[in-house]
């Protein structure tokens, strides 16, 4: 299947200081993929350039197939946004804002599912204004999946949420792929976020890509030197290995059945993570 | 289903007259300044008569119509660009497959709705507290026709023009009704008649359209017995027309130059 994000060498530049260098970026068609880093990393950048808000200063970049520099009005039929800081249609009510936003399309969805799909029933008559800052981003959700989107951007979306609203949405998120093949990407720089919901992850730091890979094996974490780590003769006890079954099965040759204290660990996402922004400072 | 670009204009004029009107101080700050000067200065000019029998209030209350122009299609349309700017609206609409020109076409109708709300008001008021004639002869509401829609056109060209000028909501009010403020006083809105205020000012209020619209509306209601209290000691018709047409034009032209879709902010 073709890809419905193609990036290469992408670069952006502000006030002569590359905030986007050299940017490569694969993403599949139905993928959830996540671009992680830092404040300032350059996530709004790239991901602006790809909703053809922000002009490039070089590298080629492909979305749904178009150049978002030069896509015709048409291309957007395609595209799905939930905008950072969006606060507007703030005297409207909900169904009114939902219901304006599918004129848009050719073949939206119908008002209320999409209502209903964002968990904003019971507040569909209430002005926007009115709402919490997760119902908000809510309704903004609602807006960009209303034109039956191919892929959706999610720039930073649960950043202010309280952990149960971060939690629904990552529910909502995850539906929106499952249910309609969705692609999506979504900027973040919350580690849990990319290991809840991301199919494959983009570390982004200083505009450049530090590693690509899934939750699971980002920067060769799968196969990362292991720590075992145990008490023998009640003392604390630890080695690094690449064979880390080989280790354990020694101990229990030795030390018997059961190895007292015994814990097994790789680096963690976050170990990975830091290793990798730090290696651009 | 296809997207008409008719059906999508309406859909944006819906919007923007439903959020001006459920924008309550905004609005009652719209309409109601021009109103509550009018009653306000009238009550002084009452007492002066300009020219024949005619009481200078009747001037005020004409000339106000130009003032309320000012004020829903200059300030009221400048903001709403600023805040439109401000609270993503622009950058959502550029987001979504929509035709810019519904984003315009939005904002005219809310613009000549709120015009004909206010010049409405502004007559009920004039005619009802300073016995301002209504004309019933046609010739006199065709001038007001062209005089309304130049002015409209002109204001509105510039309140767009304007909208690009603020770097945020707080600072439009501020930076969009003082200059109007300063304008309407040497248009001679205030003050009438005209010749009241110094030379100079006449002259400097006389670059602008307001002025002009103000006169024009003079000629639509009063007898032409007070156009002695023009400066020109007549209404001027075909000067009239052509400065507010150069101030659409020129209005046009700074639009299409100075229209940022985006706040400085991004990208
Ligand atoms: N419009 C702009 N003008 C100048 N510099 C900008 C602009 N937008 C972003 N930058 C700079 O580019 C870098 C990346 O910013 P951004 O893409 O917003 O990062 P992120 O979204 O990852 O926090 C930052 O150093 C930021 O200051
Ligand atoms: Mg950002």
């Amino acid at each position: 299947m073709t890809d419905a994000v193609r990036v290469r060498g992408l670069r952006k530049i502000y006030h002569g200081r590359p905030a986007v260098d050299g940017v490569d970026l694969d993403i599949a068609d139905g993928e959830i993929f996540a671009l992680l880093g830092p404040n300032g990393a350059g996530k709004t950048t790239t991901v602006e350039i790809l909703e053809g808000f922000r002009k490039r200063d070089g590298g080629e970049v492909s979305v749904l197939g178009a150049d978002p520099q030069r896509a015709p009005r048409s291309w957007r039929y395609g595209i799905g946004l939930v905008l950072q800081n969006a606060s507007d249609m703030a005297d409207m009510t909900v169904a009114e804002t939902v219901r304006h936003f599918a004129r848009y399309y050719p073949d939206p969805r119908p008002v209320d599912e999409v209502i209903d799909l964002v968990g904003l029933t019971e507040k569909a008559g209430r002005k926007v204004r009115t709402l919490s800052g997760g119902q908000r981003r809510r309704v903004d959700v609602a807006i960009g999946v209303i034109g039956r989107p191919r892929l959706l951007f999610l720039d930073e979306p649960t950043t202010g949420f309280d952990p149960e609203a971060r939690r629904q949405f990552w529910a909502l998120t995850r539906t929106l792929s499952a249910q309609d093949g969705t692609t999506i990407l979504l900027t973040t720089h919350y580690l849990d976020e990319v290991e809840a919901l991301a199919h494959r992850v983009a570390v982004l730091s200083g505009g450049r890509i530090r590693a690509t890979g899934t939750p699971r094996d980002l920067g060769g974490r799968d196969t990362a030197e292991a720590t075992v780590s145990w008490i023998e003769d009640g003392e604390h006890r630890s080695t690094t290995t690449a064979k880390p079954t080989g280790v354990v099965s020694e101990l229990a040759d030795r030390l018997g059945d059961e190895i007292p204290g015994l814990l097994v660990t790789r680096p963690s996402l976050e170990d990975t993570y830091l290793d990798l922004i730090g290696s651009s400072r | 289903m296809t997207v008409s670009p008719v059906g999508l204009s309406a859909a944006r004029a819906g919007v923007e007259l439903r959020q001006f009107f459920r924008e309550r101080t905004a609005m009652i700050f719209t309409f109601a300044l021009p109103v509550v000067l009018l009653t306000l200065l009238g009550s002084i000019f009452d007492k002066q008569v300009a020219v024949a029998g005619i009481p200078s209030s009747q001037l005020l209350a004409a000339g106000m119509i130009a003032g309320g122009i000012g004020s829903t299609c200059f300030v009221n349309l400048a903001t709403s660009i600023v805040s439109d700017r401000e609270d993503g609206t622009l950058k959502r609409l550029r987001g979504v497959p929509m035709p810019p020109i519904a984003y315009f076409i939005g904002k005219i109708v809310l613009v000549l709705v709120t015009a004909v709300a206010e010049v409405i008001l502004v007559l009920a008021v004039g005619a009802t507290f300073f016995d301002l004639p209504l004309p019933d002869d046609p010739r006199r509401w065709l001038t007001f026709g062209w005089v309304f829609l130049l002015g409209v056109t002109g204001c509105a060209l510039l309140g767009a023009a304007m909208s690009s000028v603020p770097r945020s909501v707080r600072g439009a009010a501020p930076i969009v009704n003082l200059p109007f403020l300063v304008l309407q006083f040497v248009s001679g809105i205030f003050i009438v008649p005209i010749t009241n205020l110094p030379e100079p000012l006449q002259q400097i209020g006389a670059l602008f359209p307001l002025k002009w619209m103000a006169q024009g509306f003079r000629s639509v209601f009063l007898p032409d017995a007070a156009a002695a209290t023009e400066p020109a000691g007549t209404w001027e018709h075909g000067r009239i027309a052509v400065v507010l047409a150069v101030w659409c034009l020129g209005g046009l032209i700074l639009c299409l130059t100075t229209f940022r879709w985006q706040g400085r902010k991004d990208g």
